[in-house]
């Protein structure tokens, strides 16, 4: 029996369980509910979740542990000679079997042992899924018997359901902060193992990158990994993004709460919030297609020499798409100023514009420092704009016009060729991803701890 | 609440209200909010020097009369104003009249204590700095102390002048709003429900307050509270449903009043 019909049928165990734990509870109260602890669906989920519940877990691990058990037996039950191979051919071997198991073609000829591992998989496998069917569905059965005698009005099955909703709520939880932490660790492993390559201070403080990709895999090539040229282009073409971003989106969100009639809101608003939904990649194409020929026609028709890939023209295109985001959040924090200070400050004899400049704005002010500093966060990760609009040589220059990149495209590019995956080539990517996660992990607690400083300040 | 129970209210009424001459005269008031006439044309004199409460029950239109004072209904959508309101003669919805100018004469104390989350001398110095009435820092100073004093705050906050205004008591809180308000010199000040926010004590210092500040300022309070009216007021209007029912001496409209209505809401028979 295969896992998903195994699935189905516990499924289809929990809907029965919940109808008898909710009609056994309305037996055992003789028809009035008022008698039970609980609400009856509460009995009815009662019997369901210990029905289910152990059955699922049984499952899962099974499906998880299963395979690799087999694979044990099998690969320990090849002839002696077959396990003394080296690993690559080894490797080859199981591919070979693997294919054998799953009915594909296989190149050359196939060893005999193959055969009849791939045989013997194939049977451990079946005898394998009977046996968690049978179990599956019994631990299924007795959680059922289990959940349903234990039902009698004084059962407190909301507390308990209450609670195994709880642990749930937390098991969700916890996958998403595990799989946070899985990522880090596997990036810190590799960033180690390319630390033991390439020595740490070589990365952080080195001025060139050129990672010499002809000369990958031969000795004596280890190329060099300065982080300092991709870190400054990230943070020039983040710059320049935010000396367009910030004044638009913040001048354009004061007009929004404070002087645009409701209906130019309720058409702006989402309008510019559309931009935010426009994929970064269309965003690159206008860049590469539109304004870097602009741009390059402008400088030279002022005898200025603008490469046509530059800094400037991804600075530009990437504010474009950050403007929603600071807007958007810095008009919902203008809004959220309240109104009676507004009233206050007009009392007073104070215009629009003073109000707005020495009361709104400073009440403000950090929860629109949070949001551009996320917005900045923002402008860190993107990747597809710079590779489009900025190039991909990593240069270390001040001149707005240059071509330069950043650490994301080089993440990129790293890891998209055709290299062994434990070159320092490929390696340094992970190092390149954990600095950026580290830069803007900090950006972002940063922003977080702003914006909840504001928040306390009228409650 | 006791601190200042009925303190010799008949006596200081009955003596103030022949003496003052009207400091605001409106005439045939009526507010519209949007299609809905909140208010049906309120003729209501407003004497100097005195203090003159406005009473009625919930939606009457108290706050809505009080918010034409200073043209703050010009900040609430669809809202418009009919008839006239004279303060010293001038009228104050003519096109000529500056609202910003009107409102540094006329001050306002909201309901609920709003200090801005500006440090408690730049709270009181508000007012001033945007007027340009103070010349230099000294002179900036003087007004938040004496502003701060006439509001009785003073010896309670001169050693932190510069925490924010939002980390006081409630209480305290509404009177910075007051000194916050007198730091302008304004003529008028209205105190929509000044106290409604506040505890026994702290109503009770803000009550006299109101009473000391009667010396220099046409006071306009609305008030929910009969005995509050009773305690600080000279004249009193009784509002009920966008009208003005009657408008008198505060004794005469709680000893005697002429309509049956006012009789009916001072007695707690509705409202
Ligand atoms: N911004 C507004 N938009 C529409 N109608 C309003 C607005 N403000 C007040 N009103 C209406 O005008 C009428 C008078 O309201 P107002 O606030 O003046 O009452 P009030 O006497 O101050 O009541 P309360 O004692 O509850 O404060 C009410 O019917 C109210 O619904
Ligand atoms: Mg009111």
């Amino acid at each position: 029996m295969s896992s998903t019909l195994v699935l189905a049928v516990v499924l289809l165990m929990m809907l029965a369980s919940f109808v008898v734990g909710r009609q056994r509870a309305l037996a055992t109260a003789g028809g009035h509910t008022r008698a039970l602890h609980s609400r009856p669906p509460y009995y009815g989920s009662y019997v369901a979740l210990w029905a289910a519940v152990p059955a699922l877990v049984l499952l899962l691990l099974w499906v998880v542990v299963e395979p690799m058990v087999v694979d044990m037996v099998v690969r320990n039950s090849l002839p002696d000679d077959v396990r003394a191979l080296p690993p690559d051919k080894l490797s080859l071997v199981l591919t070979i079997i693997d294919n054998l198991v799953r009915g594909r073609a296989t190149v050359g000829d196939v060893p005999a042992y193959a055969k009849e591992a791939a045989a013997r998989q194939q049977s451990l496998h079946a005898t394998a899924s009977w046996a968690m069917a049978v179990l599956v569905i019994g631990l299924a059965a007795i959680g059922f018997f289990f959940g349903a005698r234990r039902i009698a009005p004084t059962l407190r099955a909301r507390n308990h359901v209450e609670r195994a909703a709880t642990w749930g709520l937390v098991a969700c939880s916890a996958i998403a902060i595990l799989t946070t932490v899985g990522i880090v660790c596997s990036m810190l492993f590799e960033t180690l193992h390319f630390f033991s390559m390439v020595p740490p201070q070589d990365f952080f403080f080195g001025l060139v990158w050129d990672p010499r990709f002809s000369a990958a895999g031969r000795d004596g090539s280890a190329g060099q990994f300065g982080l300092i040229p991709l870190l400054w282009g990230t943070v020039f073409i983040s710059l320049i993004a935010m000396l367009v971003a910030v004044p638009i989106g913040l001048l354009s969100a004061i007009y929004l709460s404070e002087y645009a009639h409701k209906t130019v809101r309720a058409w702006v608003k989402p309008l510019l919030e559309i931009l935010a939904g426009i994929p970064t990649v269309v965003y690159g194409f206008f860049a590469l297609s539109t304004l870097g020929p602009l741009f390059r026609d402008i400088g030279a028709s002022v005898g200025l020499d603008v490469s046509a890939t530059s800094a400037l023209t991804a600075g530009v295109v990437m504010g474009v798409m950050i403007i929603p985001f600071v807007s958007s959040l810095s008009d919902d924090i203008i809004n959220a100023v309240p109104q009676s200070l507004r009233d206050g400050s007009y009392a007073l004899g104070a215009t629009q514009s003073e109000t707005i400049k020495r009361v709104v704005m400073p009440a403000a002010l950090p929860g629109i420092v949070g949001s551009v500093l996320l917005a900045v966060s923002r402008a860190i990760g993107e990747t597809m704009i710079v590779v489009m609009a900025a190039g991909i040589a990593a240069k270390l220059t001040l001149n707005p016009f240059d071509s330069v990149t950043t650490v994301t495209v080089k993440i990129v590019s790293q890891l998209t060729g055709d290299l062994e995956f434990n070159s320092p080539q490929t390696l340094v990517a992970f190092a390149l991803g954990l600095t950026l996660f580290a830069v803007t992990l900090l950006l972002n607690i940063y922003a977080l701890h702003i914006v909840r400083k504001y928040r306390e300040q009228y409650d | 609440m006791n601190t200042v129970a009925i303190k010799p209210v008949a006596a200081t009424a009955g003596a103030a209200s022949g003496n003052h001459a009207p400091k605001v005269v409106s005439q045939g008031v009526k507010v519209f909010y949007g299609e809905k006439e909140a208010l049906h044309g309120v003729d209501l004199d407003i004497n100097e020097r005195e203090v003159t409460a406005l009473i009625g029950p919930s939606g009457c239109g108290k706050s809505t009369y009080l918010r034409c004072l200073n043209r703050m209904n010009d900040v609430v959508e669809g809202c418009r104003v009919e008839g006239s309101i004279k303060i010293d003669g001038d009228d104050i919805y003519d096109r000529r009249i500056d609202v910003v100018q009107l409102r540094a004469r006329v001050g306002m104390v909201f309901q609920k204590p709003n200090p801005f989350p500006k440090s408690i001398y730049e709270n009181v110095a508000y007012g001033p700095r945007i007027h340009g009435i103070a010349q230099g820092k000294n002179e900036l100073d003087e007004i938040v102390e004496s502003s701060l004093t006439r509001a009785g705050l003073w010896k309670e906050v001169k050693d932190r002048l510069d925490k924010p205004g939002t980390g006081l008591s409630g209480g305290q809180q509404q009177r910075l709003c007051i000194a916050r308000a007198i730091a302008v010199s304004p003529e008028v000040i209205l105190m929509d429900e000044p106290c409604s926010a506040l505890d026994p004590i702290a109503t009770a210092r803000i009550e006299e307050l109101i009473d000391e500040l009667r010396e220099n300022y046409t006071i306009v309070i609305v008030t929910h509270s009969m005995q509050q009216a009773a305690r600080v007021s000279q004249r009193t209007a009784f509002f009920h449903l966008g009208d003005l029912v009657e408008y008198g001496d505060t004794s005469q409209i709680f000893t005697n009043p002429k309509e049956e209505r006012t009789q009916a809401y001072i007695t707690g028979r509705f409202g």
